[in-house]
């Protein structure tokens, strides 16, 4: 089957670059290649450069300039959050996540166990939402750190960070969140949230890949992770990615711009799509809060069959989304997310995740609705598990 | 991870599928938690004891799983049309993975269910003429799987 349709609804795993991104950063290989630590002129534009993104980044989370550190991404961020604090001390033993993490701070966590470090998981509502009161019975003097995300990637539940903080904060302990599914999406205030520390990714809002930084706030102690040259205050050692630094910039100013009248627009197709997918095929289900939830963010169930199989369908017709199943990623559990959610298998294996972006259109969301309930009709008509209302198999 | 042509053609244009109305024998494998199941109905002719005389004359199936378990299916059902249930016995998972060209090594255990699945057809089938000392002797499908 061949299709016209290059329709790209997989914009939580990343985003194209926006070619505003790409214009600002081509000077940055060749016209102004110095390296910002030299103190010639060619070195100080480098500099400059690297300095003003840090500074436009500092705008769109509300922190102050200084307390940016750039790293090679989100993953890299998250690594330097957890275990660059708890390599800062020797006190404090706990560490606190939740259940639906992303794998760089769920796998993070876990390996800080083989060094003595506690590990709770915290776990979440049918909706996706951290429970807060086992969270407050689980911070204690003991708890170093508590990272839990600020929106989950498969789902978009936007978790309630202000009152994780205040929990956090009765008893000392630090606040870090991943973010790299809300920056650049929604608001951060980092301030008025008492976060503490942040992780951000600039491929998940149509920056370039292979740069993210981590924001610390003033005063919370942490060792680096790469040690070599005084780059980026002795916090993380190596030469600066400045074309990186730079479209980083560039995506964080077009953010400040243009987030929240995108936002509008893309939740506009996004409850279209939904109302279309709801409306033509019986028994599926909305995963993830139907409020607190990222703008572009549309995961379903789809009862008596597989996510896998669907996305193989939706790729011959141009659609590429992603599956919380397995299948997908190469293990065979079911996503941990849905699971977490108390989904059952069969629901959790049968989820696809459709993320809306900045680049997509209308006609390309009236293709899905168009050739969606086909498909599922197709592989409900193989299914055991699947008996029409008619009676009939 | 990459399908190869043929679990695309067999995915996407699966042979057999259905069921069949008082079936001789039927046989499942697997089950919804790990993401795959497959039920698969035959139809014996002639209707003989003898598993080296009986053949499987007609088969359909069903498949709840990923790209691969309903490549699978189709692939090891049309593998065992016409076959006598000896050689249906002596069948095995990794004839139909190199039938279909190879599977993703993620895709081998628990997707690749299609021949086991069959192989309870027939003991079903074993069963039912009173032939449960034959049925004993087949593999079918392995107890955590069912």
């Amino acid at each position: 089957m061949s299709t016209e349709w290059n329709v790209y609804l997989d914009n939580n795993a990343t985003t194209p670059t926006d070619p505003r991104v790409v214009e600002k950063m081509i000077p940055y290989f060749h016209e102004i290649s110095a390296n910002p630590s030299s103190i010639h002129g060619a070195g100080r534009r480098a500099r400059d450069a690297v300095e003003e993104a840090r500074e436009i980044i500092s705008r769109l989370v509300n922190c102050r300039t200084e307390e940016v550190y750039f790293t090679s991404g989100g993953t890299e961020a998250d690594n330097l959050a957890i275990k660059g604090t708890a390599l800062s001390q020797n006190e404090r033993k706990k560490i606190i996540t939740s259940e639906i993490e992303h794998h760089a701070v769920l796998t993070t966590c876990e390996h800080m166990a083989k060094f003595g470090y506690e590990i709770v998981k915290t776990p979440v509502d049918q909706h996706g939402i951290v429970d807060l009161d086992f969270l407050s019975k689980s911070v204690d003097e003991n708890t170093l750190l508590v990272s839990i995300m600020h929106a989950n990637n498969e789902v978009g539940t936007i978790e309630p960070m202000g009152e994780i903080t205040r929990v956090a904060h009765r008893h000392g302990a630090i606040v870090h969140t991943d973010a790299v599914q809300t920056t650049g999406k929604i608001p951060i205030d980092i301030d008025a949230l008492g976060i503490d520390m942040l992780s951000l990714s600039g491929h998940k809002f149509y920056g370039p890949k292979g740069i993210g930084a981590l924001v610390v706030r003033r005063g919370i102690r942490f060792e680096p992770l790469h040690h070599g040259g005084h780059h980026e205050k002795n916090k993380r050692a190596g030469t600066e990615n400045v074309p990186g630094i730079v479209g980083l910039g560039k995506a964080c100013d077009i953010a400040l711009a243009e987030m929240a009248s995108e936002e509008e627009r893309i939740k506009a197709m996004r409850e279209r799509l939904w109302a279309g997918i709801d409306h033509n095929v019986e028994d599926v289900r909305l995963n993830g809060h139907p409020q607190k939830r990222l703008a572009n963010t549309l995961n379903v169930s789809v009862r008596y069959i597989e996510g896998e199989s669907m996305l193989l369908n939706l790729d011959m017709h141009g659609i590429f989304a992603s599956s919380g199943s397995a299948c997908t990623s190469g293990s065979l559990e079911a996503s941990h997310v849905l699971l977490a959610m108390g989904l059952p298998h069969e629901l959790a294996h049968g989820s696809l995740r459709f993320s809306l972006g900045r680049f997509n259109k209308d006609e390309e969301i009236d293709h899905v609705i168009k050739v969606f309930p086909e498909i599922v009709r197709k592989l409900r008509a193989i299914s055991p598990l699947y008996k029409d209302k008619s009676g009939r198999h | 991870m990459q399908y190869s042509e043929k679990v695309m053609d067999h995915f996407m244009n699966p042979r057999n599928v259905g069921e069949i109305e008082n079936a001789d024998g039927i046989g499942t494998c697997g089950n919804p938690v790990c993401g795959d199941l497959m039920t698969f109905y035959i139809k014996i002719e002639p209707r003989t004891e003898d598993p080296d005389e009986a053949r499987i004359a007609d088969i359909r199936f069903k498949t709840f799983g990923c790209g691969a378990a309903i490549a699978v299916a189709s692939m090891a059902s049309e593998m065992a049309k016409g076959r006598t249930l000896t050689e249906i016995s002596s069948m095995s998972r990794d004839d139909v993975a190199n039938m279909l060209d190879g599977l993703p090594p993620v895709k081998m255990h628990c997707s690749n269910i299609g021949v086991q699945a069959i192989q309870e057809a027939v003991k079903d089938y074993l069963k039912k003429i009173g032939r449960d000392d034959l049925a004993g002797r087949i593999k079918g499908c392995p107890k955590k799987e069912n």
